[in-house]
């Protein structure tokens, strides 16, 4: 098990684990969202290759109403 | 009448651009939009509420950009360092697509743009191939300057984010309006349809409004609203106005021709 944040909340997840399949236990596969992986972009192309590592910090965004 | 909006190169038949938040639900935010026949939209970039509601309907389920033209703005954001990192990710949150509303707060009291961090944000954003719609005081020497950068467009406040307080400062409006080579926008402090109307008659390229309408007691209604005065007020200008002629009475009625006066006794 790894720790890694989520949206600033650590969370406890297999190391083994990559990006698409955090998409899945977060339960936000086939949504439209963006994700920042220790502070740069990872182009969706890259969910199936990028696993996660101890401490890795990642942002996932979405569009929500704003003027 | 044929009259588009050009921004960054892509023609726009509607004047009018609108936010999308602040609405009861999402069904209220696509009638708006579709009452003022948006085709520009703005939309906020914020993290996902991990673990909430799965499979709850997003808003680019309502607003799919397919339809409308989204347009990602930076609102929260007080450092050009925030806001860059919120548009490259809303970029690659909308595929790629380059348009941006820039804009960095200096005060959380009252909203009030942050130049010299719009400045640096808006140079970093046009190097990076962003297409971006700029959020600015009304003053003009910083509006040339954020044109000068290479933003595709200019939006200064006609008064406070929010405020509904109206178009407070005509003559710096006219300003950058006459200075600029890019579209000039009223972007805040629109509160009703006239000061829609006064915005596009002062020659303003287009208006950018959420409170005004999310915010009136009825706001499909007042979407309508703004949709006629922004036509009205563009049309308005494009006629151009009578001069004003203050003590130089003139009636719109013949002046010849006149019936006898009635003669008493």
């Amino acid at each position: 098990m790894t720790t890694v944040l989520v949206n600033g909340e650590p969370t406890e997840l297999a190391t083994s684990l990559t990006v698409r399949q955090l998409l899945e236990r977060l339960e936000l596969q086939g949504r439209r969202v963006a994700i920042e992986h220790n502070g740069d972009i990872l182009p969706r192309s890259r969910y199936d290759d990028t696993r996660l590592a101890e401490g890795d910090r990642f942002e996932i965004i979405i569009a929500v109403g704003g003027g | 009448m044929n009259d588009p909006l050009i921004i960054a190169g892509k023609t726009y038949s509607s004047r009018l651009l609108v936010g999308t938040g602040k609405y009861k639900d999402f069904a209220e935010t696509r009638e708006a939009v579709d009452a003022a026949g948006a085709e520009i939209v703005t939309v906020a970039i914020r993290r996902t509420n991990i673990g909430q509601h799965p499979g709850e309907q997003s808003l680019l389920d309502v607003l799919p950009p397919s339809r409308y033209t989204l347009l990602p703005n930076t609102a929260g954001c007080y450092t050009a360092e925030d806001a860059v990192r919120t548009l490259r990710l809303a970029r690659e949150l909308l595929d790629g697509h380059p348009l941006v509303k820039l804009e960095v707060l200096g005060d959380p009291s009252n909203l009030y743009p942050n130049m010299p961090e719009t400045l640096k944000a808006a140079e970093t954003l046009v190097k990076e191939g962003f297409d971006v719609m700029v959020y600015c005081s009304d003053d003009p020497i910083q509006a040339k300057r954020l044109e000068e950068i290479g933003c595709v467009a200019v939006m200064p406040l006609a008064s406070i984010i929010g405020s509904g307080m109206g178009i407070l400062n005509p003559w710096n409006l006219r300003l950058i309006i006459d200075n600029a080579k890019v579209p000039v926008l009223v972007d805040a402090g629109v509160g009703t349809a006239s000061d829609a109307a006064i915005a596009m008659e002062l020659g303003c390229d287009a208006v950018l409004m959420n409170s005004a309408i999310a915010h009136a007691r009825q706001p499909v209604l007042m979407a309508s609203a703004m949709k006629h005065a922004v036509l009205a007020g563009r049309e308005a200008y494009l006629a151009g106005r009578m001069p004003r002629k203050l003590y130089s009475a003139e009636s719109s009625s013949p002046t010849s021709g006149m019936i006898a006066p009635a003669r008493g006794g």
